[in-house]
């Protein structure tokens, strides 16, 4: 699907480069749905998140038992959280689906293996340097940036799709006592009930760190430019995507 | 051509259309009477509730069973929540050790009947040690002792007609299941937590155990249960008290 739209968009709009997208439509659509249910996930994730901001490790754990990790904040702030899991799992199907979708057509049209797998010689200790030195120092990428990921942005990429999304699902399940009593290895290789909540917190809050250094990214490099990309799929006056 | 084209077009998207229309109906009827709706199935969590109920219950249709632990592993600390009723006839019967109380079962059975704690005590009993975990995030393993609800709804003889059973408590946390899990091996009446009649706190003289959904779902305090065909004519019709606090009626979560 993925592969169709671009061939297609691709060779009608052949005169202009500019017209070529730079984002698939299925990468773009797949993108806003995701933004959607993740900011659903992270604001209804927080509601639950009030109701008990305690951790703890193995199977069980609540008051007057030892904890891991201890919130500043009080219990039940903010009432029951009931809205909190109706949203939440909602949320998560569109994500969960979401994610199928761009997993599956991300396969089928080499999308990671041409675009999120590093390059030749990006993994280069002198190359990977050089792009965290420019990172760190805020250097406004080059306009050819524009038409590909560089390094850093290919390796958490492929840590967020492939590694942190999936432990979300799976430490997500392992909370699910349905689900555990069919399918027990999601609560057991995690290591228990417990352990499976506070990773899936701490998973949440790598994740939120992914987008907020992805939105600052996007502020340095253009905002309103980066984001009509992401929404008409073009690049005004850039090269085309490798 | 273009004409045709779009001609065709319409009428292709018409029938589309159409056959979307009739196919979700069909769809919702088929899943209506396997038993994939919720009774909280309308607004707008409804579509997430619904998809969450339906592939649950289609994944375990095979009356899948919740880990069961070793006595080594029941938790010291066993936490309240929802304290006992504080008001009669809750408070009379717990100072008369519950010797008045009875448990009526009506609704959908061939045999209403009452019984007393002694009566459910001469059932054959059943004890498990399960994980049991709040909606809050908080969790415990307890042993329990009780009668699996299915030997009481052989007894009482539900009817084939009955799709939900409702289970009201002295307080106002009533609630239901749907057959499934009533039937399920599980789901027992229990009487008895960490080898000690039930604490007053923790539902005396009687709860449920549903080992497969979370803890809000263990009705306490109960006095009555009542087997229906829909929920629809029972309270606000969302299958428990607990949508109307914002809660999911479905909690396999």
């Amino acid at each position: 699907m993925a592969t169709t739209t671009y061939l297609e968009a691709g060779t009608v709009s052949n005169t202009t480069r500019a017209e070529t997208p730079h984002f698939s439509l299925l990468v773009r659509v797949t993108h806003w749905l995701n933004t959607i249910s993740f900011i659903a996930l992270v604001i209804s994730g927080f509601g639950i998140l009030l109701a008990h901001p305690r951790f703890y490790w193995g199977e069980t754990g609540g008051l007057g038992t030892p904890s891991i990790l201890d919130l500043p904040l009080p219990f039940m702030l903010g009432g029951p959280s009931g809205w909190g899991r109706y949203m939440h799992f909602q949320a998560a199907w569109l994500c969960v689906l979401t994610g199928l979708l761009y997993a599956i057509s991300g396969l089928m049209s080499q999308h990671f293996r041409k675009n999120l797998l590093p390059a030749k010689g990006q993994l280069s200790w002198s190359a990977l340097k050089s792009e965290l030195w420019n990172h760190l120092r805020f250097k406004k990428p080059a306009a050819e940036e524009a038409c590909s990921y560089n390094v850093l942005q290919r390796l958490s990429y492929l840590v967020v799709v492939f590694f942190l999304f999936p432990l979300m699902i799976w430490t997500g399940m392992a909370m699910s006592p349905a689900v555990t009593s069919m399918f027990p290895f999601f609560v057991t290789s995690s290591g228990g009930y417990e352990t499976a909540r506070t990773i899936h917190f701490f998973a949440a809050n790598l994740l939120v760190l992914f987008v907020l250094v992805h939105v600052a990214m996007v502020c340095l490099a253009g905002f309103v430019q980066r984001t009509r990309t992401m929404i008409t799929g073009r690049v005004s006056g850039g090269k085309v995507r490798p | 051509m273009s004409e045709n084209v779009s001609r065709r077009k319409l009428i292709t998207a018409g029938l589309t259309a159409a056959a979307g229309v009739t196919g979700l109906g069909v769809a919702a009827k088929i899943a209506d009477h396997y038993g994939l709706i919720p009774p909280d199935w309308g607004g707008i969590w409804g579509p997430g509730e619904t998809l969450t109920y339906a592939t649950q219950r289609l994944l375990m249709a095979s009356g899948s069973l919740a880990r069961e632990f070793n006595r080594s592993e029941v938790s010291k600390v066993v936490p309240v929540s929802g304290p006992q009723p504080k008001t009669d006839p809750y408070q009379r019967l717990l100072a008369g050790g519950f010797a008045d109380w009875r448990l009526t079962i009506d609704g959908l059975v061939a045999r209403p009947s009452t019984f007393s704690l002694d009566e459910i005590k001469r059932m054959p009993a059943k004890t498990q040690i399960t994980h049991q975990a709040c909606e809050e995030g908080w969790s415990f393993i307890a042993e329990w002792t009780g009668v699996p609800l299915s030997y009481v709804m052989n007894l009482v003889g539900v009817s084939e007609r009955a799709k939900f059973v409702v289970f009201w408590p002295f307080d106002d946390s009533w609630d239901s299941l749907d057959l499934p899990d009533a039937y399920h091996a599980q789901t027992f009446l229990a009487y008895n937590l960490n080898g000690q009649d039930l604490p007053a706190d923790h539902g005396a003289p009687l709860r449920v155990r549903v080992a497969r959904q979370l803890g809000y779902k263990s009705v306490k305090y109960l006095q009555k249960i009542t087997f229906v065909d829909s929920m629809k004519h029972v309270g606000d019709g969302r299958g428990s008290a607990e949508p109307a606090g914002g809660y999911s009626w479905y909690a396999g979560i």
